[in-house]
């Protein structure tokens, strides 16, 4: 193992960040912050569903306050092909559907309420996901 | 009303650390899931910086009564380790694993008008109502 290109500054400080929108959502909305409920209480639940759109017009949005207040570009690269792309986008939504819960749902939220479903969640899909880049990296 | 300007703010927040920590980069995620190979271990921190500003603050309100601005508090409390998380979680490292892409950086990504987060995010949300439809057919409404 080589470590390169590590950033713990900014990924910390992006991290308070992340966790600063997590608690603002829980003071003031009393929910968790988990992407993937979210998105896909958009598409399937009328309950909150403007608030939870809102939420997803926001982190859309964050980017751009990001790039147009700091006047810095953000590096982003997608070397995969299409059909990976969109079976992984596929196995992301039917994953994260079934296991309730993705990197921010149970990997933040979860595993910041010291909940033990999620704590394995996040393991599991951390495993699952190095195994698959040692596989086709 | 105030629920929907908390939700905006949260959401541009939520975007704006994960434009800083660059985790809505695909590459930067491969770098941290090539545990093996060449290793980036900046996703570790965003985790930790995350948690260490959530977890008190979870703790020290989950027992009041009421959020500010909704009548409840929402947590899960589902607390069994049952196979739909086993093996949901396993499948969703499968697909982040392969380009990089989780949910929350997908849908931020949006904003750097790539054709490959477009195609990624309508996949995934094919993938959400795939499911619900199988959930439909194969188990029975509670």
């Amino acid at each position: 193992m080589n470590i390169v290109n590590f950033t713990p500054q900014s990924a910390f400080l992006g991290g308070i960040i992340i966790g600063l929108a997590v608690i603002l959502f829980f003071v003031g909305n009393g929910r968790l912050a988990g992407i993937s409920g979210i998105v896909n209480a958009t598409l399937v639940s009328k309950q909150n569903r403007t608030d939870n759109f809102l939420f997803l017009v926001g982190l859309v949005s964050g980017p751009i306050f990001y790039i147009f207040f700091t006047k810095n570009n953000i590096p982003f690269l997608i070397t995969s092909s299409l059909p990976i792309i969109i079976s992984a986008g596929f196995l992301v939504g039917i994953g994260t559907k079934i296991g309730r819960g993705c990197t921010s749902g149970h990997g933040i939220c979860g595993i910041s309420l010291l909940s033990l479903r999620s704590i394995i969640a996040t393991i599991i899909f951390m495993i699952t996901a190095i195994i698959t880049v040692k596989l086709i990296g | 009303m105030m629920s929907k300007i908390i939700s905006l703010i949260s959401g541009i927040i939520f975007g704006v650390g994960l434009s800083v920590s660059n985790m809505i980069n695909p590459e930067k995620v491969l770098g941290f899931l090539d545990l093996f190979g060449q290793w980036d271990p900046s996703l570790i921190f965003v985790m930790m910086g995350a948690i260490i500003v959530s977890a008190p603050v979870f703790f020290l309100f989950r027992n009041k009564n009421k959020p500010l601005f909704a009548d409840n508090f929402a947590i899960p409390t589902r607390k069994s380790i049952d196979k739909n998380l086993i093996i949901g979680s396993g499948t969703f490292g499968i697909g982040w694993g392969m380009v990089g892409f989780c949910p929350g950086p997908a849908i931020s990504s949006l904003a750097l008008l790539n054709t490959y987060s477009v195609f990624f995010v309508l996949s995934m949300l094919g993938g959400f109502l795939l499911t619900k439809l199988i959930d439909r057919i194969i188990i029975p409404a509670q």
